[in-house]
């Protein structure tokens, strides 16, 4: 597909990079010529500088016969009328990055003179993906598939586990019910196969339906509860759509923030939520609010080295799960070795999100994809594809097909029921099948035979 | 810097290398010569070594940066030469192995200098080589492999496209490098193709269109005659000859604008009319100028249509001698032949968007002068060129300059007196081919010395990839991994 991206901030590279892979035509905009320049020559893409909103610079990026144009500017008003522009030069689709909650509620009456297919709200992207995370304290990461009736979950393994130094096969409490997908041991991803074995420190991506997967995790000892206070260090955008979120959840939530008048802001908008004004990086604050007793807390400061600070430090007293949204994509290796549980970078999911939505535009035009999602900072992929009749994967038992090398079909879902495949499980069609692999971009289901 | 990176690319121009030279191959057995024999091995060898490049040691780390990309743009070049002269080489069709390397650089970059005396007594095989050079030069042996493989130079391939593309300011047309070189070796293939069929049309013989028009379509100059074009007698055929190398000396991204149906867009380029001005203003001038020299009118504005044409394109094709006409049609020869064609053409030379730039910035200076105050930008086809592109430019003339005098340094230590050093090193440096003097359009450069023949050599590389990329073997700090 040609999709133009105006606006080549942190959000706009994540996207463009993010579609670049998927390889999609990219043409990308901004006033700035440094930051055109910079994203262009990085991605095998096209860079146009000039005003992204105006239709002079649209009609030369070729909006015209463009299939997406996404506006992902600093200011919600300009990538509005950089939508309206884009539709007034002929492009069916666009799609805006909107934080203001007030314009939000209205977009809606002028979706259909926009052409805006979605909106997207960084935000309030990451504050779902955040209490998602926090719903399950001891999670790593959680993703849903097939509209939530299967879950992938990644955890660490203590000492003590049942699962320690055994071979996947010969673990009893697995069989049939929850699947190991990943192991993440020493900045090494593994798709295992039964052979494998697990050690205490490895992080474990396990396959399994939402009602099973806390049995599992108390038979394997698995440090997974049900939050029940949350601690939000920080109050911006972020704090407020997570609060509303957790507060709708029924977790009691209490927001630390610096800022007086936003604190009074906070205050009107969160009738339930406990508001402190104070200092995040005080200790005696903290300790005083008893961060040592809360199930989870969310560093969502303005600052990516206060948050990595702080979560260390939660890591250090408490059992509490620590969430470190960081801003900064750049140093993700590093970051990964300090030993945090869970690294939110809301510019990211953005783009991830974005990729979704246009896998799934091209879903009706061929590809068949469904879901996806990366793990394990883009190295592994999991996705849901859709079989359609005559795929060469249909009708075989599992174990007769020849699989592409780091390559497990994780689960498949028939008439909203859920399989966890064994070698003698076929493929149907009308099937979805999540997989998960390292291979990148895959598109089709026959994509996975060797 | 990422070596195994660079030596995957320079595997995959193996491999074209070896696949082009099976063309020479079968020409060979065509017309029945043994010489195909060497094609074959030597295209055999490289194809072999290349996959061996490509498949055994594939690199890890598919990111490219600026300076690894330049340096394996360079390395292609050279590496492309020292294997392209081994036909001629081995065959002993050029018994000397420098004398084989200058003939197929100058082949490789289009510049078009032979040291062969009689052409006419090469195998079909190795004139259907050198013309095959010509062509593959002209586009660019990486922007093909750009477009023939998916994913060489992994998502920062701009800077291999850099690295060989001529003009200050080299961008895609369309998002996707492989549609923007398949686009580009799409024009280039259907402009060949239309040459031919003219020259066909015109009673040409086949082998002779066919070499004809790779010739003038990498803007090159190799012809398959002693008398190089002035072989095929008759205006029509000199004619189709002059208006495409002008076609070919005019930016791609011309034509790219006219298929997208941009007209407007595409007759607004400002270096556009400044070339073909160039060209009607020269051809009068030197047409007055040579007029006594010519049995009729018409036949003095032929030759000078020709030749200016010839020449501001930097191909070098010679239709007869011009030793003999006077100082100020010479003078303006030597003028065309620094100017070269338009960026992002077939042609060498300085570039007329070059010259464009530093017209403007001299002009913005004197206006400084008078208004110290004034704030002012520098624009082309209506838009600003920033300040890297104007830095990069004035830069590129400093270097230009300085190899250029070093070269004629060099060159004249042989004594071959004024003409014809400072021409053969004009020639090579902007890969026209002829001079004047001893290597005018019907002399040539087998009487240099082998150091005179390196030095040229160099130069011409250099021309080709518009000094940058050579250069940066140079500096030490390329080679460093930090």
């Amino acid at each position: 597909m040609k999709i133009v991206i105006v606006g080549c901030g942190k959000v706009g590279t994540s996207i463009a990079s993010e579609l670049n892979l998927a390889g999609h035509n990219i043409v990308v905009i901004d006033i700035n010529r440094a930051a055109v320049t910079r994203l262009s020559d990085s991605i095998d893409g096209m860079g146009i500088e000039g005003n992204g909103a105006t239709y002079e610079t649209l009609s030369e990026a070729g909006a015209g016969d463009a299939d997406l144009v996404i506006a992902v500017t600093a200011r919600d008003e300009v990538n509005l009328y950089t939508c309206l522009m884009a539709r007034t030069c002929g492009c069916p689709n666009t799609i805006a990055r909107v934080r203001n909650p007030e314009y939000t509620n209205d977009l809606f009456r002028v979706k259909d003179i926009l052409g805006l297919s979605m909106f997207i709200n960084p935000e309030l992207t990451a504050a779902v993906e955040i209490s998602r995370l926090l719903r399950f304290s001891g999670a790593l990461e959680i993703d849903s598939f097939s509209k939530g009736m299967f879950e992938l979950i990644k955890v660490g393994v203590p000492k003590n586990s049942p699962l320690v130094d055994r071979a996947i096969s010969r673990i009893d409490i697995l069989r049939g019910k929850v699947r190991i997908c990943t192991v993440e041991r020493d900045n090494e991803v593994y798709i295992p196969n039964g052979e494998f074995v697990i050690r205490a420190g490895d992080r474990i991506s396990i396959a399994s339906k939402p009602e099973i997967a806390a049995k599992f995790f108390k038979k394997a000892e698995l440090n997974i509860a049900r939050s029940r206070d949350v601690m939000i260090l920080g109050g911006g955008k972020i704090s407020y759509y997570l609060a509303q979120r957790l507060l709708k959840a029924g977790v009691n939530v209490k927001i630390i923030e610096k800022n007086a008048q936003r604190c009074e802001e906070l205050s009107e908008m969160l009738h339930d939520a406990v508001i402190i004004h104070g200092d995040c990086m005080d200790q005696d604050l903290l300790l005083s609010e008893g961060v040592e007793h809360t199930d989870g807390v969310a560093a969502l400061m303005d600052y990516d080295e206060e948050n990595i600070l702080i979560s260390m430090y939660i890591k250090n007293i408490s059992k509490a799960k620590a969430i470190t949204k960081v801003n900064n994509a750049h140093f993700d290796s590093i970051i990964d070795q300090i030993d945090l549980e869970c690294v939110i970078n809301p510019k990211k999911i953005a783009g991830e999100y974005i990729a979704r939505y246009v896998r799934a535009v091209q879903n009706s035009l061929g590809s068949n994809v469904e879901t996806l999602y990366r793990l394990h900072e883009d190295r592994v992929e999991a996705l849901e594809f859709r079989a359609k009749s005559g795929s060469r994967v249909l009708n075989k038992p599992l174990a007769e097909l020849s699989l592409k090398d780091d390559l497990q079909i994780i689960c498949i879902a028939r008439k909203g029921r859920i399989i966890l495949p064994v070698g003698s499980d076929m493929i149907l069609p009308d099937d979805s099948v999540v997989i998960i692999t390292k291979h990148k971009g895959l598109s089709d289901l026959n994509d996975i035979l060797r | 810097m990422n070596k195994r990176l660079i030596l995957y690319i320079l595997g995959w121009v193996l491999i074209c290398e070896g696949a082009a030279m099976q063309i020479c191959t079968v020409t060979s057995i065509i017309f029945r010569e043994n010489e195909g024999l060497y094609f074959l091995i030597t295209g055999a060898v490289c194809a072999l070594l290349g996959v061996l490049a490509v498949k055994v040691k594939k690199p890890k780390n598919m990111v490219l940066y600026q300076k690894a990309g330049f340096c394996a743009t360079a390395l292609s070049w050279i590496l492309l030469s020292f294997v392209g002269a081994l036909p001629f080489f081995l065959s002993g069709e050029i018994p000397n192995y420098v004398d084989a390397l200058f003939e197929t650089v100058s082949g490789f970059t289009t510049t078009g200098a032979t040291i062969l005396v009689e052409v006419e007594n090469l195998s079909h095989g190795m004139l259907m080589w050198r013309s095959l050079m010509n062509w593959l030069g002209g586009m660019g042996v990486i922007v093909f492999l750009l477009a023939l493989i998916p994913k060489l130079g992994g998502q920062q391939n701009i800077y291999l496209m850099r690295a060989e593309s001529p003009g200050p300011i080299v961008g895609k047309a369309v998002p996707k490098m492989r549609h923007y070189a398949l686009l580009l070796y799409g024009i280039y293939f259907g402009l060949t193709l239309l040459e031919c069929i003219l020259l066909l049309c015109g009673g040409m013989g086949f082998f002779d269109a066919v070499n004809t028009s790779f010739a003038t379509a990498g803007t090159g100059g190799f012809g398959i005659h002693n008398s190089n074009i002035a072989a095929y007698e008759g205006y029509y055929f000199q004619t189709v000859i002059a208006v495409f190398m002008l076609l070919f000396g005019t930016n791609f991204s011309f034509y790219i604008l006219l298929i997208g149906k941009k007209f407007g867009q595409a007759f607004k380029m400002e270096e556009l009319w400044w070339y073909f001005g160039t060209v009607v203003v020269f051809t009068t001038i030197i047409g007055f100028n040579i007029m006594s020299l010519y049995p009729n009118t018409y036949d003095a504005f032929h030759q000078s249509f020709f030749y200016v044409s010839s020449i501001i394109t930097t191909t070098g094709f010679g239709i007869g001698d011009v030793n003999h006409w006077p100082m100020l049609s010479k003078s303006l020869i030597i003028v065309i032949t620094f100017t070269g064609a338009m960026a992002g053409s077939t042609g060498g030379g300085f570039k007329f968007s070059r010259i464009l730039l530093l017209v403007k910035e001299v002009k913005k200076e004197f206006y400084l002068l008078v208004h110290p105050r004034n704030i002012r930008s520098v624009k082309m086809d209506g838009k600003k060129i920033s300040h890297e592109t104007m830095r990069s430019t004035s830069v590129f003339l400093v270097i230009y300059l300085a190899v250029f005098i070093i070269s004629f340094a060099l060159v004249s230590i042989e004594g071959k007196g004024f003409v014809t050093s400072f021409t053969s090193v004009a020639a090579t440096l902007n890969n026209t081919g002829p001079g004047l003097g001893d290597v005018g359009p019907v002399g040539n450069y087998a009487m240099f010395t082998p150091l005179t023949k390196c030095v040229l050599m160099f130069d011409m590389l250099a021309g080709r990839l518009e000094l940058f990329p050579l250069l940066l073997l140079f500096i030490p700090a390329a080679w460093k991994k930090s």
